[in-house]
C-alpha cells in the first residue's frame, strides 16, 4: 500500500450491505426511467429488480419500484440523487425486512408435461395463489404471486413437475395500514 | 388573433426574456432557422467560437465571473457531441449552462440521418436535465424551466434539443412569469435549531477551521461578504478549495491558503488536527480529503451547502445544514450578535494556543522554491505576474497542470468570480476559450489566462475567436515542453519514466501570435521578465506571452497518494534543509 502507483486515494473499508426496496415518484414523460437508471449504473449503485409502470394517468404519475443493495450510505445517496432529478416528486426507502411494508412479485410458470404432473405442480404452488391462465392436454400456464426467495425456491423445485419457461416481474411495494407514503 | 411566432423566433424572444445578453455558438444545418433569426434580436449578440467546447468553456468563463448563466448555441450531431466536455466539466464544478442545439427534423429521428445524434441521451449523466422538444407549443415552457433548473438550488448546465422542424413551425408565444417554486429542488432546508447548533460548536471550540469553497461564489458576492464578517468575528483560521479562492482575502492573515492535494502545509495540518471544521460549500473532494479514513479524525464537522446529496456523500458529518450559503450565514451572524454578544471578545483567548500551533506550521514556508538567476522559475514568473497585476481588477482563468496549482498557491485572489478554472473534471484546454467568455462580460477588465503549452493547445483556435472581437485576453503560457503534472507524477511514482509526457516539435508561440493576428511576447530569463509582463499589460489586443521556465521543476507541497493530511511532501528547499529526509519520497 505504501507503494501505491495512484494519483487517486485506496479504497476504505467495506461495510455491509442491506437489501432496501426504493419507490419512486416520477413524471411519465419520455426518458423518465432512463434517467432514474442511468443514474444507477452511471454511479455503480445496483438494481436486483425493477418495476414501473403508470398509476395516474390524469396526473401522468408513474411509480417505479427499485430493489436495490447498498451500505447505508449508498442508499442513502441513492435517495438524494434520485430527489434531485428533476421529474422525480418524492421517494420512498423501505428496508426489507420491514414488517409494515408488503412486497410482491409475480411469475407466470409454463409446465409441459403428462397431466399428472401438471396437476402437482398446481398443487405445489397451492401457497401463492395459483391461477392457471392457459391449459392444453399437455401444458399449463400458471400464475403465482409471492416474495422473490418463494419464486427462486420454486422456478428450481418444479424442474421435476415439467417446468420449461419462467417469466417474472420486479417487485411492488405498498404500505400496510390506512397510511399514506406523502 | 396574437402574432404567431416562429419556434426560432421563440428561442430568441425566450433569452430576450432572460436578459441574456451573449450567446457563444457555432452554426450548422440543423440550427440554421435559429441563426437566420439572429439579425431580427438586437439584443442577443452572438460570439462565434471556432469548436463547440470552446463555446462551452466561454460561456462557463462568462457565468463564473458575471454570475449569470452562460449560454451556448450549437448544431446536432458533432456540434452537440464537441460540447459534452465543457458540459460535464460545468456539471462537476456547479456552472449555470444553457446549452441550445439543433437536432434532425422530427420524422428523421431514430433514422441515422445526417448529422444525427441522441444528443438526449449523450447529454442525459452530463446535465442537471434536459429536454428534446416535440412540439412547438412547449418550446417556451421548456426554455424558460431550463434557465430556471440551471440557475436554482446548486447551479449546473442543461440541454434544450430542438428539431430543425420545430424551429420552422409557428405557435403563440406566451409571456414569461416567473415560478416561484420548481417542483421542490431548490433547498433551503435549514432550521433555527441548525444555527443554534452550530453557535454552540462555535463557542466550545478550541481549534476550530473554516473550509471553504465554491458554494460561496456561487452563493453571489454578498455571500462572500458575510463570510468574510463570520471570519473576522470568530477570529478563526479559514482555507480555501480551488474553487473557492477569492471568497476570503488570500493576503488576510486569518487565510491559511489553499488545502488539499498541493494545498499548504499549515492548511492541510491544520484540517487535520482540528477539533471543529466548518465546511461552508465545499464537497469533501478526493483531492481535498487525501485518505478517507484518516481525515481529521478528531473533529467534529459541520457541512453547509445547498445540494443535500453532496452531505455524507463522502465525509460523514455531525451536523449537516442544507441552505444557500448567504442565508445561513445570515442567520448564523443575526444569532451570534443576538445570542453571544462579547463572544467577539470572550473567545480569543480560547484558540490562541492553535493560532500559535499554526504559526509554527506556516513557519515551514510550504510554498517556498529555490531561485535561480539563470532559468525562470514557474512560481517566480507566477509571483511577478501577481506583484504587476495586483493593483488592478484582474481576472484570471487558468488550464490544467503544474501552472494551475502554481497560479493557485501564489497569486493571490481578494475578491470572489476573479478565478475561473477546472477544477472537478480538470479539462485541459478550458483557460483559453474561458478568458474569451471572461473579456466578454468584462469588456474593461485585464483578463489572463494562465496557461501550459500542452493544454493551450488543445484550445488554441479560440485565439481567432478573440481577435475577430478584438478581446485583448493575455495568454500566459509556462512552458515547460513537459505535460507538467504527468511528468511530476511519473518521477515520483513511476520511476522516472517520462512515457510520452515531452512534447517535441512544440510551434513557435510568437510566431504563432502573429499567424492569428494577435501580439506574441518570449520572456526566457528572470532579468527580462518584468518588462515583457509589463509590455505584455500595456498591449491592448490579444497575447500570447510564451514564459519560458524551469523544465525540472515540481509542485510542491503535496500530499502523496493513500496519505492523510498531515503527511504531506515538501518541496526541495526544505528536503535539503533536512527537515523532511528521503523518507517522504521513499512513501511516495
Amino acid at each position: 500500500m505504501a507503494n501505491s502507483k495512484s494519483a487517486y486515494s485506496i479504497a476504505g473499508k467495506k461495510q455491509k450491505n442491506d437489501t432496501h426496496i426504493i419507490v419512486v415518484w416520477v413524471d411519465n414523460e419520455a426518458g423518465v426511467l432512463a434517467r432514474v437508471v442511468g443514474l444507477f449504473s452511471g454511479r455503480g449503485y445496483n438494481i436486483e429488480s425493477l418495476a414501473v409502470a403508470e398509476i395516474d394517468q390524469k396526473e401522468n404519475i408513474s411509480r417505479i419500484t427499485i430493489v436495490t443493495t447498498g451500505t447505508p450510505q449508498v442508499i442513502d445517496q441513492i435517495k438524494l440523487q434520485l430527489k434531485k432529478l428533476v421529474p422525480v416528486h418524492k421517494v420512498a426507502d423501505f428496508k426489507r425486512e420491514d414488517k409494515n411494508v408488503i412486497f410482491k412479485e409475480m411469475a407466470l410458470f409454463k409446465f409441459v408435461a403428462n397431466n399428472e404432473k401438471l396437476i402437482k405442480a398446481f398443487k405445489a404452488c397451492k401457497n401463492y395463489n395459483p391461477v392457471v391462465l392457459d391449459k392444453t392436454k399437455k401444458s399449463k400456464v400458471i400464475q403465482i404471486t409471492a416474495l422473490r426467495r418463494e419464486i427462486d425456491k420454486m422456478s428450481k423445485n418444479l424442474t421435476k413437475f415439467g417446468l420449461v419457461s419462467v417469466s417474472r416481474t420486479g417487485a411492488v411495494a405498498m404500505t400496510r395500514g390506512s397510511d399514506v407514503f406523502k | 388573433m396574437s402574432k404567431l411566432y416562429s419556434g426560432a423566433e421563440i428561442v430568441f424572444k425566450c433569452l430576450e426574456d432572460q436578459n441574456v445578453s451573449h450567446i457563444f455558438g457555432y452554426p450548422g444545418g440543423a440550427v440554421l432557422p435559429i441563426y437566420d433569426e439572429l439579425k431580427n434580436f438586437n439584443s442577443v449578440k452572438h460570439i462565434l467560437v471556432r469548436h463547440e467546447q470552446g463555446a462551452g468553456h466561454a460561456a462557463e468563463g462568462y457565468a463564473r465571473s458575471s454570475g449569470k448563466p452562460g449560454v451556448l448555441l450549437v448544431t446536432s450531431g458533432p456540434g452537440a457531441t464537441n460540447a459534452v466536455t465543457a458540459l460535464t466539466d460545468a456539471y462537476m464544478d456547479s456552472v449555470p449552462l444553457v446549452c441550445i442545439t439543433g437536432q434532425v427534423p422530427t420524422h428523421l429521428i431514430g433514422t441515422d440521418a445526417f448529422q444525427e445524434c441522441d444528443t438526449t441521451g449523450i447529454t442525459r449523466p452530463c446535465t442537471k436535465h434536459n429536454w428534446l422538444v416535440k412540439d412547438v407549443n412547449d418550446l417556451a415552457e421548456i426554455m424558460h424551466k431550463a434557465f430556471e433548473v440551471a440557475t436554482t438550488g446548486r447551479p449546473g448546465p442543461v440541454l434544450v434539443d430542438i428539431p430543425k422542424d420545430i424551429q420552422f413551425q409557428k405557435t403563440k408565444y406566451k409571456n414569461y412569469q416567473k415560478v416561484r417554486k420548481l417542483n421542490g429542488k431548490s433547498h433551503d432546508n435549514f432550521s433555527q435549531k441548525n444555527i443554534d447548533d452550530l453557535i454552540e460548536l462555535i463557542s466550545k471550540a478550541k481549534k476550530p477551521i473554516f473550509y471553504t469553497g465554491g458554494g460561496v461564489i456561487n452563493s453571489g458576492p454578498k455571500a462572500s461578504e458575510l463570510l468574510r464578517e463570520l471570519v473576522y468575528a470568530t477570529g478563526f483560521p479559514i482555507t480555501s478549495t480551488l474553487q473557492g479562492l477569492g471568497c476570503f482575502p488570500a493576503d488576510d492573515n486569518q487565510f491559511l491558503g489553499m488545502l488539499g492535494m498541493h494545498g499548504t502545509y499549515e492548511a492541510n495540518n491544520a484540517m487535520y488536527s482540528c477539533d471543529l471544521m466548518i465546511n461552508i460549500g465545499a464537497r469533501f473532494d478526493d483531492r481535498i480529503t487525501g485518505k478517507i479514513d484518516e481525515f481529521s479524525p478528531k473533529s467534529k464537522k459541520v457541512h453547509i451547502d445547498i445540494d443535500p446529496s453532496s452531505i455524507n456523500k463522502n465525509v460523514k458529518v455531525d451536523l449537516p445544514i442544507v441552505g444557500d450559503i448567504k442565508s445561513v450565514l445570515t442567520s448564523t451572524l443575526k444569532t451570534l450578535k443576538k445570542s453571544k454578544k462579547n463572544y467577539p471578545k470572550s473567545n480569543k483567548h480560547q484558540i490562541s494556543n492553535w493560532w500559535e500551533k499554526i504559526q509554527k506550521w506556516r513557519s515551514k514556508r510550504s510554498l517556498d522554491y529555490i531561485g535561480s538567476e539563470e532559468t525562470i522559475k514557474p512560481q517566480y514568473a507566477i509571483e511577478r505576474l501577481y506583484e504587476l497585476t495586483k493593483d488592478k481588477d484582474t481576472y484570471i482563468t487558468t488550464e490544467v497542470g503544474q501552472h494551475q496549482m502554481w497560479a493557485a498557491q501564489h497569486y493571490k485572489f481578494n475578491k470572489p468570480n476573479r478565478w475561473m478554472t477546472s477544477g472537478g473534471l480538470g479539462t485541459m484546454g478550458y483557460g483559453l476559450p474561458a478568458a474569451v467568455g471572461v473579456q466578454i462580460a468584462h469588456p474593461k477588465k485585464l483578463v489572463i489566462d494562465i496557461a501550459g503549452e500542452a493544454s493551450v493547445l488543445m484550445t488554441m483556435q479560440e485565439m481567432s475567436t478573440a481577435v475577430q472581437y478584438n478581446l485583448p485576453i493575455k495568454i500566459f503560457i509556462l512552458n515547460n515542453e513537459y505535460m507538467g503534472m504527468v511528468r511530476q507524477w511519473q518521477e515520483l511514482l513511476h520511476d522516472k519514466n517520462y512515457s510520452e509526457s515531452y512534447t517535441a516539435a512544440l510551434p513557435d508561440f510568437v510566431k504563432m501570435a502573429e499567424a492569428y493576428g494577435c501580439v506574441g511576447i518570449r520572456a526566457k530569463t528572470p532579468e527580462e521578465l518584468d518588462d515583457k509582463i509589463i509590455e505584455m499589460l500595456n498591449t491592448d489586443r490579444p497575447v500570447i506571452f510564451d514564459c519560458l521556465v524551469d523544465k525540472q521543476e515540481n509542485c510542491f507541497p503535496m500530499i502523496p497518494s493513500g496519505k492523510p493530511h498531515n503527511q504531506m511532501l515538501l518541496g526541495p528547499k526544505d528536503q535539503k534543509d533536512k527537515k523532511i529526509t528521503g523518507k517522504g519520497r521513499t512513501l511516495v
